[in-house]
């Protein structure tokens, strides 16, 4: 594969019929990959081209790499085509994608799913009628012998295995897991933001030693991103000790290099953009233009990815709860720990594993909607 | 000595491949050998058709670009060796305005920030009112009212970005402006009220400018002295008026031939010529003269073998061709070879919906802009000339 494949300019096509032309702003790059594509050269951005420290180290075609190439790829086209776009239209980019969001039904669905689980989440612990970690009912639970309490007029969810209110472990519960998914997604965004960006300004304003830095630190990340998610953060898990924390840096980490490719591959494009160009014609500096031209404009697809990463953490650190790597401190209701801790008594009392299973499901449903939305308003190409 | 003074320029990419480790498997030779002089306060109109390295001379001169090899002596100091710092604090003499006016406007900022931001960079102006003065003058210089100051670039005209693109480079004052196809993005009626701003600026505020153009009729107005560029270098080189009375390159005569004359009955028996082939691969350009592949005057193995030098064949009129002379007498005729076919009274090059085909989609639409940006001299079709 071709190294400079990420150059807004090829070389020219010289069997490019005019209509290709007309035809190009529609069709946009098929695949930044592909070399020799006259729709590139026609995009907003295109004649912007032509800095010559874009163009090496580029695709890492390592055989490491290769099983995740599609995976890597996605993300770099994700980031080309929603930063391409944008520099186009400006800020009325922002207003048309927020327009189509706003008519989507997939982005109300899931706005109002995450609201509720933010509102829950807040106010959670006021609402629940009882204590999450009293154990009120005891003498009514006997696990051992199969005997449970299902819904009834004081305890509208029935009582877990140690007789607490099922509601209020729920309701409390909410809150730990959003916990979890955002201090998760957090560690992702900004160590990963913190390389994708080092690396994406190296490499687009570094010279030949960027080129090089960069080199290294994505083949650092290819290789992560290779890893099977759950292994790694499995891994990570083991090694640290099973608790809350582990949980979130698990999950977290696993996330680093989906958002370190993510914001390198949006950076590479706005760093071809002809404002950078113009910027670096009018002498500013290069920290300058990396902080107040690449990176702001850069932003979009990594917002993006940041929802449906929420969605995704969630999930992990309820499969790595379930695993037994989470907390276990009842003082502490998680829906992933409950969802684990429920299992043993599944053939009893299905119920008590149906309901946080299915509050993890609704809420990654929801952020995966509004996430999926917001990607295809910025988008819409990406819907196929 | 002229202040801006080029000297056997070359600008090559590399060409990377490699699944391990980057190989450089080739260069394209975007310029390659260009030597050229602006006069202070004159302007240098640089032409060539799509793709023949006119935007990255542009840049090499601002060294957007790094520089292969040459020397770009800038008022005394060769620009390609100063260390990365001092060669920023001296874009502040070297401006560029670009051809897609939208696209060089960061859409987040505001005019205010977009202007104020090259004299942040260089220390101009102590308080931020004496900036904002500064700004409001060159506002009004270019034609933008006050209140544009707070207003984002997409909230402009197409004309009015570019007069932003132009203030952002004269709030620096610079010596030097690197007109990128300035206007080629625009509509036709708006390009005429940008390059009369162009020049009128240039009078009062005695500007050198280079700019580039692939279309014939914008330079010719401003220009005093035209650059011919073919391939990565430069073919013909001569004061306006001259190139156009008298065009030596068989490229030059070809770009000629393409623009329309506007009395109907020079139009209709004047020659004309049409290119055959495509423009050969800058990465792998013709041995010998660069445009043997496509000249209809050319002659057995001396054109294929030996590259021609740019010469002066008298009154700063530089021709690259081994034959200029004869071709020039008439003793040569354009080889048949080349031309078979005489084209017929009516048809008009620019009408040619094959004129385009070389040329890529960016100029697809410039052609529909107006005719006469036409794209030059990458006509599909036969080659030939009409007494
Ligand atoms: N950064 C780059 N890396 C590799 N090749 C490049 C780069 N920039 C330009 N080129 C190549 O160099 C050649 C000259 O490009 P350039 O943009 O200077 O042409 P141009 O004369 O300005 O054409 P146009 O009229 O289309 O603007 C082209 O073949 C182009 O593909
Ligand atoms: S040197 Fe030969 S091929 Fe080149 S322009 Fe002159 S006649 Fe044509
Ligand atoms: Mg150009």
């Amino acid at each position: 594969m071709s190294t400079e494949s990420n150059e807004p300019r090829e070389p020219r096509e010289p069997d490019t019929t005019p209509a290709d032309g007309a035809a190009a702003p529609e069709t946009d790059a098929p695949e930044p990959g592909t070399t020799g594509s006259p729709a590139a050269s026609t995009a907003p951005t295109a004649s912007t081209a032509g800095d010559p420290p874009a163009t090496g180290a580029e695709r890492t075609d390592s055989p490491l790499t290769k099983a995740r190439m599609s995976k890597g790829d996605k993300i770099d086209r994700l980031a080309q085509l929603t930063a391409r776009r944008e520099t186009s239209s400006g800020d009325s980019l922002w207003v048309a994608a927020f327009r189509r969001l706003r008519s989507s039904k997939m982005a109300i669905i899931g706005a109002v799913i995450i609201g509720v689980f933010v509102v829950l989440a807040i106010i959670g612990p006021w609402i629940a009628p009882y204590s999450p970690t009293a154990q009120s009912w005891r003498g009514e639970v006997f696990s051992n012998r199969g005997i449970f309490v299902g819904p009834r007029a004081e305890n509208w969810l029935g009582l877990d295995n140690l007789g607490r209110d099922e509601l209020s472990r729920l309701l409390v519960g909410a809150r730990q897991t959003l916990l979890v998914g955002i201090v998760a997604t957090l560690i992702g965004f900004v160590v990963g933001a913190l390389i994708g960006g080092v690396s994406g300004a190296a490499l687009a304003l570094g010279g030949r030693v960027g080129q090089r830095i960069d080199a290294v630190v994505m083949r650092f990340i290819d290789m992560m991103l290779a890893l099977p998610s759950l292994l790694l953060a499995v891994s990570i898990a083991a090694v640290m000790g099973q608790s809350l924390t582990t949980v979130m840096i698990a999950v977290g980490v696993v996330q680093i290099p989906i958002f370190a490719r993510l914001l390198r591959g949006s950076m590479l494009a706005q760093a071809n953009a002809d404002y950078v160009l113009a910027a670096r014609s009018l002498g500013v500096k290069r920290r300058r233009i990396v902080l107040a031209h690449v990176l702001p404009n850069s932003l979009g697809p990594v917002i993006v990815q940041t929802t449906l990463v929420l969605a995704t953490a969630i999930i992990e650190a309820a499969a790595l709860s379930f695993l037994g790597l989470g907390n276990l401190d009842a003082a502490q209701p998680e829906w992933g720990v409950m969802l684990a801790q429920s299992q043993r008594f599944f053939d009893q009392a299905p119920m008590l594993a149906v309901y946080p299973a299915l509050g993890i499901i609704i809420t990654a449903l929801g952020f995966t909607l509004l996430g999926e939305a917001m990607r295809e308003a910025l988008d819409p190409k990406l819907r196929s | 000595m002229s202040l801006l003074e080029l000297s056997d320029v070359k600008v090559h990419f590399p060409v990377r491949k490699g699944i391990l480790f980057d190989r450089v498997v080739g260069h394209v030779q975007a310029v390659d050998g260009i030597s050229l002089s602006v006069e202070a306060g004159q302007t240098y109109g640089l032409v060539g058709e799509s793709g023949c390295g006119k935007t990255t001379l542009g840049r090499a001169i601002l060294r957007l670009v790094d520089i292969t090899d040459g020397e770009v002596v800038f008022d005394g100091t060769d620009l390609a060796q100063l260390p990365e710092e001092e060669m920023r604090r001296s874009r502040r003499r070297l401006q560029m305005v670009f051809q897609d006016p939208l696209g060089s406007l960061n859409p987040r900022q505001n005019i205010e920030s977009i202007l104020a931001e090259g004299m942040d960079a260089h220390g101009i102006g102590d308080t931020r009112e004496e900036r904002r003065e500064r700004i409001l003058k060159v506002l009004d210089r270019v034609g933008l009212p006050d209140h544009a100051l707070g207003r984002y670039p997409h909230e402009f005209s197409g004309g009015q970005r570019q007069r932003i693109g132009i203030a952002r480079a004269l709030v620096l004052e610079p010596d030097v402006i690197i007109c990128d196809e300035p206007v080629s993005a625009l509509d036709v009626s708006i390009q005429a009220q940008v390059i009369n701003l162009l020049e009128e600026l240039q009078e009062q505020l005695g500007l050198t400018y280079v700019v580039i153009a692939h279309d014939l009729a914008v330079v010719r107005h401003i220009s005093d002295v035209i650059g011919v560029m073919y391939l990565g270098s430069l073919v013909e080189e001569a004061p306006s008026d001259d190139l156009y009375a008298s065009p030596r390159h068989p490229y030059t005569k070809a770009l000629m031939s393409a623009v329309p004359v506007p009395d109907p009955e020079v139009e209709d028996t004047r020659e004309r010529i049409l290119l055959t082939g495509d423009l050969p691969s800058p990465s792998n350009p013709p041995a010998g003269c660069r445009f043997h592949t496509r000249c209809p005057w050319r002659q057995p193995t001396r054109c294929d073998t030996e590259r021609p030098g740019l010469t002066d064949i008298g009154g700063g009129h530089k021709v690259a061709c081994h034959f200029v002379n004869e071709i020039a007498s008439g003793e040569l005729a354009p080889t048949s070879a080349l031309a078979p076919d005489m084209l017929g009274d009516s048809e008009s090059p620019v009408d040619d919906p094959g004129g385009d085909s070389a040329g890529d989609s960016g100029e697809g639409e410039d052609a529909a802009s107006g005719p006469a940006s036409g794209a030059p001299g990458s006509g599909g079709k036969a080659a030939g000339t009409n007494a």
